[in-house]
């Protein structure tokens, strides 16, 4: 039942918009692709040009999957000048992926997030750690950005940003600013022993009683946090280009410790407010380039 | 593509691990599980569908439980001894 | 011989005195923030009621997950051993016992003596335990001893996320906006409950009796489900939550019996 925090609040505040590359261009003979991703919380939309980002959008998922997917549809096509007509291949991809009506194919989000983050930040990236509102995936990719190792906890709420949202309202820290709040400390503290956030709370309440500062109490929980997430990273496999994507990538708390931990350094995402590409849209990026290989493939080309 | 199902948690870390390259799709492991926890499902692998072997969604937050009737710690549960082609294997390290 | 059981869980703490195999007094206290003190106070009371000074106690002996937090106790026994030598006590027929506690479950596996054999314990996961039922009570906004019987009424469990407890809430409040019937929610998390409780039985080998103990055995719609969910009949005690106590004055009297010797 992944739909449900839909009701619940976003935190992790992002924008809904839609962007249309200005020094792209398509002409009728062009192979037009879309990738549409229909996630829990977000619904995306990718389209490409001969395998190459021409635009995108981002919007909130309703009520539904169907309805979720022409809306973000709509977004993306917004200032093309593309019709819907003009698409010769898609696919859908996330939770929603099998209620996208205009999708030629659906394909799991795990092969269209590598595919993506291999687009984003190039053939270099081996692994990606996407923490997410209700789960944590950890993927191991090669160089042509095709999955070779994986795993999802959607378990327990350990770590994702449910969890931590959960463990923000009990120490009434704003959620935006956990990730500083756990960072200033002077010294980091033992992690909490108990993973469960049920647990977790019992215990976080016991420190705060023994005179723990709030500060030191979340540097210990998001420091468990952190071993938890390593630890699923190190299983898949690691490697130096390694990438944190989902609402987390955005916690300095975690992505600072998971550094930490690993002995590795994140690379540094695009900004889509500076011109970049947006790792949001990882998913749909990957599935409109599983579109457009498919609709080659199609062709017999 | 290596798909581990399974978590890990207070009480140590299990996974059921699966290597859907080395697949063959025979099916023997699903016949072997005594728990009806296997099936076969698709997969997109290098633009094809293929019928490679899962571990259904139903026991995937509970394998601990599911798949330690097997002896597991051992890696000789059923489905591995099934697999011709060593595309199973299993993490077992309880705490 | 008098002695006594101390079992200091994580919210109740539970104190047995036993009196030549009689069970002479109870009392309970509220952990809080100061276990050693409540354990204290309960001692004292259940003495005050069995009418007993504390000097002619042979022995006290702690157990349960604060089970360091008592210094008045002469000793202390694990939580598997006080379990398998009540449930036999209780039910001499008994093989498997049950305890489902506040933030713990276990299954015991016992020969005809009550000693321990074997034992499976849950993972340190809310989605086990008692605390499970209670947010989950407050999520559907009913009182935490209304969920068993809310339950009965159900035909169907709720497709709800039961393996987390923080997932296991949200889903609640939307299906509640949905107006989804809350006997059906209440079952699907005694549902959930016993089917990780069952796969711990599994994991032993059922071997009957079986015997449920602890808080939750209190709680009828966690027995259906359990029964449910088993397929054979569960034996169930007066003062369920009362076991891990009365095992450890039961092993306390069996030391002292040794010591005199």
């Amino acid at each position: 039942m992944k739909e449900t925090l839909k009701d619940a609040k976003e935190y992790w505040r992002w924008q809904e918009y839609h962007r249309v590359l200005p020094d792209k261009s398509w002409k009728s003979k062009d192979t037009i692709t879309a990738g549409v991703d229909v996630g829990s919380v977000g619904s995306k939309a990718a389209i490409m040009v001969d395998g190459e980002m021409y635009a995108w959008a981002i919007t909130r998922t309703g009520s539904n999957s169907p309805d979720s997917a022409k809306k973000v549809m709509a977004m993306v096509l917004d200032g093309t000048g593309l019709q819907q007509s003009d698409i010769k291949y898609t696919v859908g991809t996330g939770y929603g992926r099998v209620n996208v009506p205009m999708a030629n194919k659906a394909i799991t989000e795990i092969a269209c997030h590598a595919k993506g983050a291999n687009y984003i930040w190039g053939p270099k990236v081996r692994t990606i750690l996407d923490v997410g509102g209700q789960d944590i995936k950890a993927i191991h990719c090669d160089e042509t950005g095709r999955v070779t190792s994986f795993l999802m906890n959607d378990k327990c709420a350990a770590g994702t940003g449910r969890g931590m949202e959960v463990f923000a309202d009990l120490l009434q820290i704003p959620i935006e600013d956990i990730g500083k709040v756990s960072l200033s400390i002077d010294e980091e503290p033992p992690p909490v022993s108990c993973t469960c956030v049920a647990f977790a709370k019992t215990e976080a309440i016991g420190l705060l009683r023994k005179g723990w500062t709030k500060e030191k109490v979340l540097a210990a929980y998001t420091r468990a946090m952190a071993i938890r997430m390593a630890n699923l990273i190190n299983r898949v496999g690691l490697e130096k280009e390694f990438v944190v994507t989902g609402g987390q990538s955005k916690n300095m708390g975690i992505v600072s410790r998971v550094e930490n931990i690993l002995g590795v350094k994140t690379l540094p995402s695009p900004n889509w407010r500076d011109g970049g590409l947006d790792p949001m849209v990882a998913g749909a990026t990957g599935a409109a380039l599983f579109a457009n290989a498919l609709y080659q493939k199609s062709q017999g080309t | 593509m290596i798909t581990h199902y399974g978590y890990i948690d207070g009480s140590g870390e299990f996974y059921i691990i699966i290597d859907s390259d080395k697949c063959n799709s025979c099916g023997e492991c699903v016949k072997q599980c005594p728990q009806n926890a296997l099936e076969m499902v698709t997969e997109f692998i290098d633009l094809e569908d293929k019928t490679v072997v899962a571990v259904t969604e139903q026991h995937r937050k509970k394998i601990k439980y599911t798949c330690s009737q097997c002896k597991p710690e051992e890696n000789k549960t059923p489905c591995i001894l099934a697999c011709k082609q060593s595309a199973i294997q299993c993490v077992w390290k309880p705490q | 011989m008098i002695t006594a059981g101390v079992d200091m869980g994580i919210q109740t703490i539970k104190v047995v005195i036993l009196k030549d195999g009689q069970v002479v007094a109870r009392s309970k206290a509220a952990s809080g923030f100061e276990p050693t003190k409540a354990a204290e106070q309960a001692f004292e009371e259940a003495l005050k009621t069995a009418k007993i000074a504390k000097a002619d106690v042979a022995q006290v002996l702690a157990t349960g997950s604060g089970m360091d937090m008592a210094p008045f106790a002469n000793g202390t026994t694990s939580m598997m051993g006080t379990d398998a030598k009540a449930g036999v006590h209780l039910f001499p027929t008994a093989r498997t016992i049950i305890d489902v506690g506040a933030e713990e479950a276990r299954a015991v596996k016992c020969d005809e003596r009550g000693i321990m054999m074997d034992f499976v314990v849950n993972e340190r996961c809310a989605a086990g335990a008692g605390t499970f039922i209670e947010a989950m009570a407050r999520a559907l906004e009913v009182k935490m001893e209304d969920m068993g019987p809310l339950s009965l009424k159900a035909e169907r469990a709720s497709p709800i996320n039961a393996s987390c407890v923080i997932f296991g809430e949200s889903d609640v409040v939307t299906l509640i906006h949905r107006q989804e019937s809350k006997p059906e929610i209440a079952r699907a998390v005694f549902d959930a409950m016993a089917d990780r409780v069952s796969a711990m039985v599994h994991r032993l080998g059922v071997n009957p009796e079986v015997v449920l103990v602890g808080g939750v055995a209190k709680d009828v719609g966690f027995v259906a489900s359990l029964k449910r969910k088993l397929g054979i009949n569960i034996l169930i005690p007066e003062n369920p939550e009362y076991a891990g106590a009365l095992g450890a004055a039961l092993i306390a009297a069996n030391r002292a019996k040794g010591a005199q010797k």
